[in-house]
């Protein structure tokens, strides 16, 4: 039973994780048609800012994690003005696009190699205070804070996308761009605003990631691209709600896969293959994923 | 239509297209205040380009598109859409005209995404017009029939509260009885004072209830006068409408002539937009 609840405990906080880095993911497709292979790089880039902020000059991680959420929204938004915005308007699409996209990722990867090296990394944070929750589960501090601050984030981001005129109309740009623009929305508002919102979001995991890994490398955010892609298919391709949602699942399917009453469950090693296996199988029922539409032929 | 007042919308000698290709090549229209006018025309004869044209999703190569509210004048040539909207436009594209993952009531409140207040008593009017869309406003759009769409799609385009309504297509896809449904909505929508430009495939019809008509050839005006002159001129009967003899043997009861006799739509059901 406690190790049952260890792996929920554990997937929550791998799952929030990925579900806020999947929510950018998916608005940036929806609203702009970028297939972003950079997005992990943002991650990196969100975790190495706030490493430097927090261990280099040595401001307090809360602080640290503000600042890096909005440098990277800074980055999204030079990037869209410097980047993606004159591709566009030369008419690059979606393929030329994504190709830019990886480019890109290859050249942040290693500008942060450049900048912060290849060893591994650790915020300044008490990593070995670890709580006991009613004797079943164990997290240590940082675990606890990363996964409520990512669950306060993906409260809040649905609370807007929900509620508010500026995530109705995020939405709404998403789901038929002509028509939304007929409804008086300003595209170039809406971009602006899905960068900030979208790549605000991976610096916060980034930072989130770094600290409940403990300790991280500027490959961090590549090697967590995968199932962050996998989430957003999961949920839907351009569903924001989806990407949520299908971000939580697939934490809690990699970490319950391991659980010994399974048949003794997978090998650590294979949670990734785990997450692949159940992305394959959901599609295989319900192509468009969870909350996607439909297309009408 | 007595022409003392100016014309509320007014292209004149627009050139437009995509790429190397122009497909419209000098159009020239006029809507007169309060009026709808018809654009017909063969396949590729330019009807949707030019009222995207109007709505700034294509910038002229040439030509003007002035708008003339009540007692201004705006140059709207080339605006972008959703300054267009900001003037007093509307616009249902063909075809995909909802946002199909939003539910019915987000949809109608997109629709009224400039205004700031009064949206609440705006959507209460448009569940009076469509009171389909109050049952299932909690629906997703894209569930919806075509018919149920086309209805949602008008109800979105009348929440900004517009002066002059672009509607491409509006029978596209739709079953017979639903297009009679669709073009009951459309006088009324009328008979609130709001003028109409329409794009049609179904000349006839279109043109049956259209104060005046267009018909565009290769991206050229080619005829237009008084719906009712069109429809019973012989070259435009015999080029654009089918010729008499198609007729004959496709309508052979009138059916397309009942559509023009018509009563309008009684008084109590016309509302106030």
């Amino acid at each position: 039973m406690s190790e049952l609840a260890q792996l929920l405990a554990n997937g929550l906080v791998t799952g929030s994780i990925i579900a806020i880095a999947a929510i950018g993911l998916t608005l940036v497709y929806g609203i702009l048609g970028i297939v972003n292979f950079a997005h992990g790089e943002y991650l990196a880039f969100g975790a190495f800012i706030a490493f430097a902020v927090n261990v280099t000059l040595g401001w307090p991680i809360a602080g640290s994690i503000v600042f890096a959420m909005v440098a990277t929204a800074m980055l999204g938004l030079g990037l869209e003005y410097g980047l993606w915005r004159p591709l566009r308007r030369r008419g690059a699409k979606v393929v030329a696009l994504l190709l830019v996209s990886i480019g890109l990722a290859l050249v942040l990867r290693h500008v942060i190699f450049l900048v912060w090296g290849a060893t591994p990394r650790r915020f300044d944070v008490d990593v070995f205070q670890v709580y006991d929750l009613g004797g079943v589960i164990r997290l240590s501090l940082t675990q606890i804070t990363a996964v409520s601050i990512a669950f306060a984030a993906i409260l809040l981001v649905g609370l807007t996308l929900a509620r508010t005129k500026l995530g109705k109309s995020m939405r709404a740009y998403s789901d038929n761009s002509a028509l939304a623009s007929v409804s008086g929305i300003d595209v170039d508002r809406i971009t602006a605003y899905t960068w900030v919102l979208g790549a605000g979001l991976a610096g916060l995991g980034g930072v989130l990631l770094g600290l409940v890994q403990g300790s991280f490398n500027p490959n961090m955010g590549f090697t967590l691209l995968l199932p962050i892609f996998a989430a957003v298919i999961l949920g839907g391709v351009g569903s924001a709600y989806g990407s949520l949602v299908g971000g939580v699942g697939l934490g809690l399917a990699m970490e319950l896969s391991t659980w010994n009453a399974l048949a003794g469950g997978v090998d650590p090693v294979y949670k990734p293959v785990v997450a692949f296996a159940i992305l394959i199988l959901a599609l295989l029922v319900r192509p468009q994923g969870l909350f996607g539409k439909a297309r009408y032929v | 239509m007595t022409a003392v007042a100016p014309p509320i919308l007014e292209t004149t000698g627009l050139k437009a297209g995509y790429f190397e290709v122009n497909i419209l090549h000098d159009v020239s229209i006029a809507v007169p205040r309060g009026a709808i006018v018809s654009v017909i025309g063969p396949n590729g004869a330019g009807k949707s380009t030019l009222l995207k044209t109007i709505y700034g999703f294509l910038k002229p190569r040439d030509g003007r598109v002035v708008y003339r509210p009540d007692g201004a004048e705006h140059d709207i040539t080339g605006l972008r859409p959703n300054r267009v909207t900001a003037l007093g436009l509307s616009y249902i594209p063909q075809l995909d005209n909802v946002f199909p993952n939003m539910s019915i009531q987000e949809n109608l409140e997109m629709g009224a995404f400039l205004l700031r207040t009064g949206v609440d008593e705006r959507l209460e009017r448009m569940f009076e017009l469509f009171p389909l869309l109050r049952e299932r406003r909690r629906a997703k759009a894209g569930g919806l029939s075509g018919g149920q769409r086309q209805m949602l799609a008008m109800a979105r385009a009348l929440m900004s509260g517009p002066d002059l309504l672009l509607l491409d297509e509006p029978s596209a896809g739709l079953a017979p009885n639903v297009v009679d449904e669709v073009f009951d909505k459309i006088r009324e929508i009328n008979a609130a004072g709001i003028s109409m430009i329409i794009v049609e495939q179904n000349a006839r019809r279109s043109l049956a209830m259209s104060d005046y008509g267009y018909v565009l050839d290769m991206g050229r005006n080619r005829f237009e006068g008084p719906g009712e002159r069109l429809l019973h001129d012989e070259k435009v009967v015999d080029l654009y409408l089918g010729g008499r003899g198609r007729l004959a043997a496709a309508a052979p009861s009138g059916e397309d002539y009942e559509a023009a006799e018509r009563p309008p739509p009684p008084a109590q059901r016309r509302f106030r937009l």
